[in-house]
């Protein structure tokens, strides 16, 4: 026996209890939805998980009343230190379930239980406690005093990162005052659906979130609905730029985060061991399924071959296979549609005159996969080079001198991120201060903390999530007054101001549901 | 056993440097060497303490990591008495299963080697034939603050004694202030004084202690030295200094081994020392080096585990395995 080929480790299903089917989330409860349910199923094996409702043009006029409603009586006039609560008590609830929530998204998506354990639900937890620490200090937050909170939200996230996404769109959302309408992707709708249970637990006023499924109509519908004050969607530069076009003209606040296809430079002074590490985290993570993997492998000349030959022995060892096997490196492809997509690209590169490497795996019988694979020999003007492929897809390009690779890496129509290697920290900043791009690393890649704004530049989107910056796309200075709503008087009545005054708010009997919700935020504190 | 002869260590060392290997020409080619990141090392070291051993590679695992313990006394108190009980517990690590394995070596002052090699008797050679080795401390272990006269007078006596292989100690303070043909010259001067009058010639361990060198920097350019010089293993530490052994210096120091076996064709040895005390953490290690150098590197030739307490918590994870439930600290024997 080789110890190499571990004993199976898998983790257990067992945690988790999944019902047959689900329906939409809207108001506080599951119901039923009037499209025509589908089914989610796992890409590593194409086995059913459970049925899903599919939300129609009625069913978004419903969830987006609720949220309305939710929005009006309760969360815009509750004050930030009791938002903060239910925040809180989410992110603590994230946390007490993290392990279920691993093993549902490595199931849905097809991404290795090493990554849903350690990266994807650990910050999705991080996302919530961060942004819940935020909600009592909006002033703060760069737009002056007393912003105001822009109104009902609806948010469409992709099937990358399901609930990673959701915490993105959701905690900021919350934290500034709104309520959410948000749609999952099609193909990973489940762990967007136990974080509606985690909703029902933890109490949280009916309305402010609703969590609606179904496929690209439904977000469209969604996106379009006239009761939407803000638009925020994660996904592909086609949709982004249909969802520009759909609400150009309205009051509808916009932030896009769509593809990008980032270069990951490396010079020849750079920690090589560490860099192909480095590069093997830039594009393999998460099978390349990531919007800022660096699959343009930016490489200076006089040390491409070495880097090349030291790439291929360590792809040669990563592992493909059970995505809920804990050795596991590289999960499945997380549909049949995105494995044709990285299929014709790849073909394509070979068609041009690039040659691919792909490591030895073995490939299971059943779901989809991609074998970690490198371009060489590939030219700035090679589809490969300039398309993003969002697969486990690296292709390597020279460069030979800084200047070089400034310009090669700029010389792309998106702009989410970059990488840069090098044991010269001068270089660093003189290389990052050139780069158009919205995140750029040095000597680490795909490092993610809810205190760093994230964002792209030209075709890779508009506004930043996370940090203090990715409160702004969730608020509005206080003196724009925008559509009628909300506004001052909304303010006066909450209570939620700058002063240091304790919130009183609390004590004025006037207003049923606000006292009821603040009550329930008060005994989660409690707990 | 014998090491690479000294004759063709330094004629590859001229080979690689291209010059005489004086403090100039190691320095412009140690520091010519790509640096260490820091954080992205720990990371990948932490990474790969995240493998799941279950099972039959757990059950592998553990024998392994028998097989390739130094099992170590390394006391002011030491006795012949002490020396014998380490012997009987290395020949015979689990009196209650007689499939245990036996450890690689046992690891002892120079001055204890004759009681070693007389405990051992008849089990006393190769690890590979099944037999226990000796290894000893020398070069004024482990601080190394002594003339080369005594360092060599050490080792020479330790051999003399039957010692099978040496663990000397580099010179950290020549090291430190830039001295490098200093201290190649010393792991060269040992390496010749492993030597036996047959010819053959004891393995020669280089123990960098990197606990002192502190940065990664320095612990890859003092692992390309101490090859460079001879060396057949390079070790982590004394165990006398925190911190001993971890993780990432250990995964560091193989990616030199697996680069110099690249760049020349010759497999050297890695022995992280002290601190390990776990299976868990062992097992780990056994993990680092088979996906860093690969799986051929685990075997005693080309990696050894510096330890004593370690050897009991690995009985006890391996009668667990066996029975199906643990055992306690009075199951296991102390030495």
């Amino acid at each position: 026996m080789s110890f190499l080929e571990y004993a199976p480790a898998p983790e257990s299903r067992a945690i988790l209890s999944l019902r047959d089917s689900y329906g939409l989330f809207i108001d506080g409860e599951f119901v039923d939805g009037h499209g025509t349910p589908f089914q989610t199923s796992s890409p590593a094996t194409e086995e059913r998980i459970a049925t899903i409702a599919n939300a129609n043009a009625a069913d978004v006029d419903i969830a987006v009343a609720a949220a309305r409603r939710a929005y009006d009586r309760t969360w815009s006039r509750m004050s930030g230190r009791d938002r903060g609560k239910y925040l809180f008590r989410i992110a603590r609830l994230v946390q007490e379930r993290a392990r279920e929530l691993a093993v549902a998204e490595s199931l849905d998506n097809g991404k290795p239980i090493k990554e849903s354990r350690d990266v994807d639900v650990p910050l999705v937890a991080a996302w919530f406690f961060y942004y819940a620490g935020w909600a009592d200090k909006l002033d703060h937050a760069g737009l002056g005093a007393n912003p105001r909170s822009l109104g009902v939200a609806a948010q469409v996230i992709p099937w990358n990162f399901p609930l990673l996404m959701l915490s993105w769109k959701i905690a900021p959302a919350l934290a500034a005052g709104n309520t959410v309408v948000l749609k999952p992707a099609e193909t990973t709708p489940l762990t967007a659906l136990l974080f509606a249970e985690i909703l029902q637990q933890a109490d949280l006023p009916p309305g402010v979130v609703n969590i609606i499924t179904g496929a690209g109509d439904t977000g469209a519908a969604l996106v379009a609905h006239e009761g939407v004050d803000k638009v925020a969607f994660t996904g592909s530069t086609a949709v982004g730029r249909a969802i520009a076009k759909q609400v150009a003209g309205t009051q509808k606040k916009v932030t896009l985060e769509l593809g990008g296809k980032a270069a990951n430079i490396v010079f020849d002074d750079a920690p090589i061991d560490q860099a192909i590490e480095g590069i093997v985290n830039g594009i393999f993570f998460n099978q390349g399924h990531v919007c800022c993997a660096g699959s343009r492998l930016l490489v200076q000349e006089s040390i491409h071959d070495e880097v090349v030959e030291r790439l291929k022995s360590r792809l040669s060892t990563l592992r493909l296979g059970d995505p809920l096997d804990k050795n596991t490196d590289i999960g499945a492809i997380n549909s049949a549609e995105q494995l044709e997509r990285i299929n014709e690209l790849s073909d394509a590169g070979v068609d041009e005159g690039a040659e691919r490497w792909s490591a030895p795996c073995e490939i299971p019988e059943n779901g989809f996969w991609y074998a970690p694979t490198i371009f060489t020999n590939v030219q700035t003007s090679n589809r490969i080079a300039r398309e993003e492929i969002f697969g486990p897809v690296l292709s390597v390009l020279t460069f030979r001198t800084p200047a070089e690779a400034i310009a090669k890496a700029n010389n792309t129509p998106y702009g989410l991120s970059a990488g840069i290697w090098t044991d010269k920290g001068s270089r660093i900043l003189a290389v990052a201060d050139q780069l158009r791009a919205g995140v750029v690393w040095a000597n680490t890649f795909n490092r993610f903390d809810p205190s760093s704004p994230f964002g792209g530049y030209k075709e890779s989107g508009y506004g930043r999530e996370g940090g203090r910056h990715g409160l702004a796309a969730y608020l509005a200075p206080s003196s724009a007054v925008s559509a009628g709503r909300a506004g001052a008087q909304r303010r006066l009545e909450t209570g939620e101001s700058t002063s240091a005054e304790p919130d009183t708010a609390a004590e004025r009997p006037a207003r049923p549901t606000r006292t009821r919700t603040t009550r329930a935020a008060k005994k989660g504190a409690a707990k | 056993m014998s090491g690479t002869s000294l004759v063709t260590a330094r004629e590859r060392a001229l080979a690689v440097l291209g010059g005489e290997p004086d403090d100039a020409t190691l320095r412009r080619y140690l520091h010519g060497i790509a640096g260490v990141d820091a954080v992205g090392l720990e990371q990948r070291a932490a990474a790969l303490g995240t493998r799941s051993i279950k099972t039959s590679s757990k059950k592998w695992a553990l024998d392994k990591i028998i097989s390739l313990i130094d099992l170590t006394t390394l006391e002011g108190a030491d006795t012949p008495g002490k020396v014998r009980s380490l012997v009987a517990k290395a020949v015979n690590p689990d009196p209650a299963d007689a499939t245990t394995p036996r450890v690689a070596a046992v690891c002892v002052y120079g001055d204890m080697v004759p009681f070693a090699v007389d405990a051992l008797g008849g089990a006393h050679g190769d690890p590979d034939d099944g037999r226990i080795s000796v290894a000893a401390v020398a070069t004024a272990f482990p601080s190394g603050r002594a003339s080369l006269e005594i360092k060599l007078a050490d080792t020479v006596e330790a051999v003399a004694a039957g010692a099978d292989e040496i663990d000397m100690v580099i010179d950290r303070g020549a090291f430190l202030a830039g001295r490098y043909g200093l201290v190649f010259d010393q792991i060269a001067a040992v390496k010749e004084a492993c030597r036996r009058p047959d010819g053959t010639s004891a393995s020669l361990k280089v123990i960098l202690e990197t606990g002192e060198l502190v940065t990664y920097d320095n612990v890859r350019r003092a692992s390309w030295l101490s090859i460079l010089a001879g060396g057949d293993f390079i070790k982590t530490s004394t165990g006398k200094v925190q911190p001993a052994a971890t993780l990432p210096v250990t995964l560091l120091m193989l990616e030199v081994v697996r680069d110099w076996h690249l760049a020349t064709g010759q497999r050297i040895g890695v022995k992280p020392a002290g601190g390990i005390r776990a299976s868990k953490d062992a097992i780990k290690y056994l993990v680092t080096v088979a996906e860093t150098v690969g799986e051929e590197w685990l075997q005693p030739h080309l990696f050894r585990f510096g330890a004593s307490s370690l050897l009991n918590d690995v009985l006890l994870q391996r009668q667990k395995m066996t029975t199906g439930h643990y055992s306690g600290p009075d199951y296991v024997t102390i030495d």
